[in-house]
């Protein structure tokens, strides 16, 4: 089992009745919400936060591309990344990722993952989400009815870029370059191991098994809502002929430990419900721009509903529609809901292991990526969390899926190849 | 209601429908967002002294997925040139609504020999910072037909599924007719279309639902002003952004005045 710690970077001072008096968290959520002076401290609060988790013995931390958003104050995954990759030494450094449509070229993507690979050793992992319809076609403008041609035809741009010895000229549909040629190249050959975030739909997953990338469910919502994808993904991979090794799949999860069940309940309470609350409050205006989920897996969808009505129970199926969204927000209004429904983990040690255990073998994932700050949860405790996390949940889990062979993960360079950390550290510097 | 006469062209190796109704000189109907997964009302008027032609766009219902290969600008346009050709359009008298409208003004501008006369109903291509038109495609279902009609209830009705269609189908027709308007005016509607406006030289009628909430009813003027021929704008009261659905009556009346 792989552990990754992976920090969404939220604002986290929105006002207490942000639901109330603003339409979105997400888009169009107001600039006078924002004091770029408090944003200075939650900054390097926060990479202070993932630097911290490397030193407890993660195994890779994350970051990843959000636009116009409260929850997510990443625009530059890669800024986050160039950062990290200078403070920490053996941790891998996973970022998930870059929406490629959105980069003109995208060749960028090729040169600056390719930048961090050579800066880290080749501590990285590359991510390539289509993007939310929020990020891309919304605060991107990007076109919905071309983003995901764009985004396959810049996917195959960036691997041409990473893997081709000589200049090459790129005649795609949407891209034309005569002359391309990055420098610098990645450290790991052919190129970085590639993760593709998503969601529900049919296509990624099956792009996914056959370029052999590793596909991650980033849903907020816990395990238990997260069956009906998973075990869409596997039973794809069994038609696919692909086997079942747990690594090919990656799930993220909220989750807060504590000495005590009680002691988990008083401490997460609150940043949990500010998460729920505030941070998940999206506009749903902006959920479902035409031709963004494509009519394959609408179809998938509206046939799913209508076998779920015809046997009585609640539509599940690819949760890539607004209403499911929407649906899944409105059971999330109190903490008792949120835990009920397997949306956070909290507890001591044993039940957060336990749960993570029932997790990993119900969903088959290998790569299990931990939101262990969220909300408004303070530095302190976000540290807190991470430690006991490591120190006393890590342990119990490490050995699972031993069996194994995560293929998927970066071949860095030897370490006694990498330079070494600088003698002047910044905080023996400051006076 | 009458029964139009249904007949299949090719556009980029999609079938594509064509409606035909009513006898006459030909007057062709390019229709506006959302398109038309019925025949209506506003059909019939016309039908009463003209042969009534309606071709659908690339992607819009009847259009089958046509928009999929449409990437650039110039290629909507050739689709839109090689629609009215195969549909034995061209030459004669033209109206588009809304994102047809669009269409419509285009093929006069670019090869004036195929339009004769042209009415446009509240076309989209331009967009105006001090006046923006609204965002079709950032709004909740149930707040879309308000937006395309002035009684919503017509517009939800046009889109009703009616019985004995495809329940699967159905709906997914709907959502790809609004990814078509979207594949060529996304984000804010703006083709640019104000350059190619003084190269119509074709007599133009401009009509706006005086309560247009898509595109304000001010960008009446300023395309009438742009067109390089005679241009008269009239407002039609009483009606939202697609007026031909709001008041078939009054709309097609207006038409026919200004090219009998």
């Amino acid at each position: 089992m792989q552990f990754l710690w992976f920090h969404l970077m939220p604002y986290k001072e929105l006002p207490e009745d942000f639901k109330e008096k603003h339409p979105s968290v997400w888009v169009d959520i107001h600039s006078s919400l924002f004091d770029p002076k408090r944003a200075h401290h939650m900054y390097n609060e926060f990479l202070d936060e993932l630097e911290f988790a490397a030193a407890c013995g993660f195994d890779a931390i994350c970051c990843n591309e959000h636009h116009s958003n409260g929850y997510g104050l990443m625009p530059s995954p890669n800024l986050i990344a160039s950062a990290l990759a200078r403070r920490t030494t053996n941790t891998a450094i996973c970022v998930l990722g870059n929406s490629l449509a959105l980069y003109n070229p995208p060749t960028r993507v090729a040169e600056e993952f390719a930048m961090i690979d050579c800066i880290s050793g080749g501590r990285l992992i590359a991510g390539f989400p289509v993007g939310t319809p929020m990020d891309t076609t919304f605060a991107y403008g990007s076109n919905p009815s071309l983003l995901r041609e764009r985004y396959y035809e810049a996917h195959d741009l960036v691997l041409r870029a990473w893997k081709e010895k000589d200049t090459f000229a790129f005649n795609g549909r949407f891209n034309q370059q005569r002359y391309v040629n990055i420098w610098p190249r990645p450290v790991q050959q052919p190129h970085p191991p590639i993760w593709i975030p998503g969601a529900g739909s049919v296509e990624t997953w099956r792009w996914a098994a056959e370029m052999d990338y590793v596909f991650c469910y980033l849903s907020y919502y816990g395990y238990k809502m997260a069956q009906n994808v998973m075990q869409g993904f596997w039973e794809e991979m069994a038609r696919l002929g692909k086997d079942r090794n747990p690594y090919r799949a990656g799930f993220a999860q909220v989750v807060g430990v504590a000495e005590t069940r009680q002691q988990a309940l008083d401490l997460y309470t609150g940043p949990a419900e500010y998460f729920y609350g505030r941070c998940l409050h999206v506009d749903p205006r902006f959920a479902a721009p035409p031709g963004y989920v494509t009519e394959a897996t609408q179809r998938a969808g509206i046939e799913s509903q209508v076998r779920m009505a015809a046997e009585g129970k609640a539509a599940g199926g690819p949760a890539t529609n607004a209403s499911s969204a929407t649906k899944m927000q409105s059971l999330a209004r109190d903490m008792q809901n949120i835990v009920a429904n397997g949306y956070v983990i909290v507890g001591s040690p044993d039940d957060v292991a336990e749960q993570l255990h029932e997790l990993a073998t119900t969903l088959n994932v290998g790569q299990l990526m931990l939101l262990m700050q969220f909300g408004n949860l303070s530095s302190e405790l976000t540290k807190f969390n991470t430690r006991l996390f490591a120190e006393k949940v890590m342990p119990k889990l490490k050995g699972l899926f031993s069996e194994w062979e995560n293929r998927w993960w970066p071949r860095p360079m030897e370490s006694r190849q990498r330079a070494a950390l600088p003698a002047f550290l910044p905080q023996a510097a400051a006076p | 209601m009458n029964e139009p006469d249904t007949s299949t062209i090719d556009i980029n190796g999609f079938p594509t429908r064509v409606w035909r109704l009513g006898s006459g000189p030909t007057i062709g109907f390019l229709a506006g967002y959302g398109g038309l997964p019925k025949w209506i009302p506003f059909l019939d008027r016309l039908a009463e002294t003209r042969t009534v032609i309606v071709p659908s766009l690339p992607g819009f219902p009847g259009g089958d997925r046509g928009h999929t290969v449409l990437d650039s600008h110039l290629d909507w346009l050739l689709a839109a040139r090689d629609l009215i050709d195969k549909a034995g359009l061209a030459g004669g008298d033209l109206i588009g609504s809304s994102v047809g409208g669009s269409f419509a003004a285009e093929l006069a501008a670019i090869w004036p020999d195929k339009v004769k006369r042209l009415a446009l109903i509240a076309p989209f291509g331009l967009f105006d910072a001090r006046e923006p038109a609204a965002d079709p495609w950032a709004q909740k279902q149930e707040d879309i037909a308000a937006l395309m009609t002035r009684a919503p209830e017509i517009y939800k009705a046009l889109k009703q599924m009616p019985s004995g269609a495809n329940s699967i189908e159905w709906p997914i027709e709907q959502t790809r007719a609004a990814e078509a308007a979207a594949r060529i005016f996304w984000p804010l509607g703006n083709t640019r279309l104000e350059r190619r406006l003084p190269l119509i030289k074709a007599p133009t009628l401009i009509l706006w639902g005086a309560e247009d909430r898509l595109l304000p009813a001010s960008y009446a003027d300023s395309m009438a002003r742009a067109i390089g021929g005679r241009a008269k704008v009239e407002l039609i009261a009483a009606a939202g952004h697609l007026a031909e659905l709001d008041k078939p009556d009054e709309v097609a009346a207006a038409i026919l005045r200004f090219m009998p």
